[in-house]
């Protein structure tokens, strides 16, 4: 098997890593947002939104940092649309977040063929990246998979040991019994969503500013999809929702592996790999896992 | 309306289910906002527009569906929204824990503060209820309900946390529509009837027929009038039955048990010993993982729920909401739910309904089920009036085997000395009557044999005449 020369381990899993940014960013997001009860399948239009503002702000302002903040201020935002739209309005979660998903791919590919296509914007650049100079081939870890992998830990330390995330967790699982406590469930719910649109949006960030320094339209192709999956799979846990992302950013860098090698085998056929993976996941895992009791179902004060 | 509580005195709140204690106390507690009217605490005019609010002016409830959060911890749950926290917002849990172990050793409330309040019993979860009102600092504890989960023995317990609580100079209002519970734990009682106080009394004045009459608006008989049961051939056989629940856990574990025609068979629990499971199985929503379940001599153990009724099965679900009606179709619909596509009720495939009306005024007037005629939703009606709507078509089936699943849950007094006349009736015309209740006192004023059961079993079966209520309590507690 001559694709074997080309698999050098330490190089496989730096690939994995850095797959796994978009993944474990926007998955952290949906653990918060979920364990609050608010179901948020927005991620992955979230991504997207960020994934333009962030590049947009960094070719307007020369800034690539100032475009990762106006990214994550992109992604609370939208994010809040969500809140407002579910919580307050009490529109359907999964109806709020479709919305939210298809006015994304307009929205930016629409700005992308008007201001982007035919212009002479060009790219922003990348954002630095460590150098692992010790690994064979010398692989980047850009700056954005850092963060994310800083974070984990600290997410998860968030949810289950602070009083923010205790609150968080007793509004997803029953939410009136929070309010009997004298919690606001509204605010705790606010908070959440917004903050998953922080970390989605981030991740969103990844895909212009770290990886191509460019925008393309609807380059975040469903990755705010599995994140989902992988919080799932994760049992709605920041760490788990971490190993779920390795599981698919290391088929997605499998099967990216496999086709540099030159394996005679379809690309098509390689790429749809992590998503195969994905629905096989998912359908074990769903039913097994079990969710916030109340996620996604809507909390009315009487 | 007014109501007045004073300091160191239980103040009983009695009235039907939807004569507004409920609702009364919700406002209290902030949870529902009054349209006009005052509360004075502690001599202070005061505002309660939340919870948080209550919790503030030293008021604590205890709600009659537990406000706690299964899978988090007894300490978490006691000290959620007035968390102990070290450093910037990080939960103190040794802290919590400590705190927690301090009060309930104070009132004699053991329980573990580590465990999760999924693991516990019904019984332990009240407690982790009342322990977090005291956390909170309250001063008046407004129970609802409370001990309508509750084992007899319990309910002792749970009446000497009380008396020690008002010893200690706090107040206590105690919601129930139970009058022997009233006249053995309060100071003081007010009658509720249809949002209004219609008496205030207290135990010595009155005594309980007086204080149904006064709930009631009229008087009713406490005890049900029934003949010695002859019961004739077998109908309903449960043989070596085994079920498991929706965690694969065993919910009920061998169970051989008979009904008989012209007999009820009670069988009596707390909640959550499997007799939903018990009662699935027998419908036909639940595969058995072992045994047998007859009808007549018909084996129906994996019938489907259609040929189980088919059968000559009639089935009063526990929850006529999720399960017993359709709310949205109207009372002459819901009448004929279960034979609607044959005759008489249907040709073919097109529905007769002057078949349908007819038959549903017919059993509106038998069964004395109050609405405006056949057209009006079954959502419109009251709780009572739906109940028997249920119990009208299911009796009008004429099954061979009732079973009859908390026939009167959340049911008026009125509603429910129907039904309970209505189940000794048919048992007397030859039905086999299956009763499950957790309302222990309507199992032994029914039932002609009681079966007690604890964590899946039949730990016992008493006729009525040997049935001890002591006893009964004790078995459903799990003391062998």
């Amino acid at each position: 098997m001559d694709f074997l020369g080309h698999l050098d381990i330490a190089g496989f899993v730096v690939a994995t890593l850095i797959a796994a940014t978009p993944l474990v960013l926007a998955g952290m997001g949906g653990v918060m947002s979920e364990r609050s009860g608010v179901v948020n399948i927005a991620l992955e239009g979230i991504m997207l939104t960020s994934a333009f503002a962030g590049y947009a702000a960094a070719v307007a302002t020369h800034n690539l940092w100032l475009g990762v903040l106006v990214a994550i201020i992109a992604g609370m935002l939208i994010a809040a649309l969500h809140a407002l739209l579910s919580i307050q309005f009490l529109v359907d979660q999964i109806v709020s977040g479709t919305v939210i998903n298809i006015l994304a791919v307009g929205i930016t590919g629409s700005f992308y063929r008007t201001y982007i296509q035919n212009s002479s914007l060009g790219g922003t650049g990348v954002l630095p990246a460590l150098h692992l100079t010790f690994l064979p081939n010398a692989p980047f870890i850009g700056v954005i998979t850092l963060a994310a992998l800083a974070l984990i830990p600290i997410v998860h330390f968030v949810l289950f040991n602070t009083v923010f995330g205790l609150r968080t967790r007793a509004c997803g699982e029953h939410p009136l019994a929070a309010e009997t406590a004298g919690i606001n469930v509204y605010l705790v719910r606010y908070s959440n969503v917004i903050l998953s649109g922080a970390l989605a949006g981030l991740g969103g960030a990844y895909f212009t500013l770290q990886q191509i320094g460019n925008f393309l339209p609807n380059m975040t192709g469903g990755r705010g999809f599995i994140a989902l999956a992988a919080m799932i799979f994760g049992r709605w846990t920041p760490v788990g929702a971490f190993g779920a992302s390795l599981l698919f950013a290391g088929a997605d860098a499998f099967s990216g592996r496999l086709q540099i090698s030159g394996v005679n085998f379809p690309y098509q056929i390689l790429g749809m790999l992590p998503y195969v993976l994905t629905i096989i996941v998912v359908a074990g895992a769903v039913g097994r896992a079990v969710a916030p009791a109340a996620d996604g179902k809507p909390y009315k004060k009487s | 309306m007014d109501l007045t509580v004073e300091w160191g005195q239980v103040h009983a709140l009695l009235g039907e289910n939807g004569a507004g204690k409920s609702t009364l106390m919700n406002v209290v507690y902030g949870l529902v906002r009054a349209d006009s009217g005052e509360i004075v605490f502690d001599g202070k005019a005061v505002r309660i527009g939340s919870p948080q609010d209550a919790i503030k002016l030293g008021i604590g409830m205890v709600h009659q569906h537990f406000m706690l959060i299964p899978p988090l911890t007894v300490a978490e749950n006691i000290i959620l929204g007035h968390e102990i926290a070290t450093g910037p917002g990080v939960v103190d849990v040794r802290h919590a824990q400590q705190e927690v172990a301090v009060l309930s050793k104070k009132y004699g409330l053991e329980v573990d503060p580590a465990v999760k309040v999924q693991d516990l019993s019904v019984g332990i979860q009240q407690r982790v209820e009342i322990l977090k009102a005291l956390y909170r600092g309250a001063r008046l504890l407004i129970l609802d309900e409370p001990t309508a989960v509750l084992t007899p023995q319990e309910v002792r317990g749970l009446f000497d946390v009380i008396h020690a609580l008002v010893k200690d100079g706090a107040a206590v209002i105690f919601i129930t529509h139970k009058l022997a519970e009233v006249i053995e734990v309060a100071d003081k009682i007010t009658v509720m009837r249809r949002g209004k106080v219609v008496a205030t009394t207290t135990p010595k004045e009155s005594n309980q027929a007086e204080l149904a009459r006064l709930m009631v608006g009229r008087s009713v008989l406490l005890r049900v009038d029934k003949t010695e049961a002859k019961p004739g051939q077998v109908l309903l056989t449960l043989k070596d039955l085994t079920v498991q629940d929706d965690r694969h856990q065993v919910a009920v574990d061998n169970v051989s048990l008979e009904v008989r025609a012209g007999e009820i068979l009670g069988i009596a629990g707390v909640e959550g010993n499997g007799q939903n499971e018990l009662v699935e199985a027998i419908v036909g929503l639940r595969m058995p993982r072992a045994g047998q379940i007859k009808l007549g001599e018909r084996d129906i153990t994996h019938a489907s729920t259609h040929s189980t009724l088919e059968a000559g099965l009639g089935f009063i679900p526990a929850d006529r909401h999720r399960m017993g009606i359709v709310l949205e179709l109207p009372v002459a619909d819901n009448l004929v739910l279960s034979r609607f596509d044959r005759p008489p009720f249907a040709r073919f495939i097109v529905r007769a309904f002057d078949a349908v009306r007819e038959y549903a005024i017919k059993l509106i007037k038998t069964f004395d089920i109050r609405t405006e005629g056949p057209e009006q939703l079954a959502g419109s009606l009251s709780g009572g009036n739906q109940q028997k709507l249920v119990v009208a078509r299911e009796i009008g089936t004429q099954p061979k085997v009732l079973l009859a699943s908390q026939p009167t849950r959340g049911v008026d007094v009125g509603s429910i000395e129907f039904i309970h006349r209505r189940l000794v009736e048919e048992r007397d015309n030859g039905m086999g009557v299956l009763l499950v209740s957790s309302e222990l006192d309507e199992v032994l004023s029914l039932a002609d044999r009681v079966a007690v059961v604890y964590r899946g079993r039949v730990v016992a079966v008493f006729d009525q005449k040997e049935a001890d209520r002591d006893r009964i309590g004790l078995l459903m507690a799990g003391a062998a």
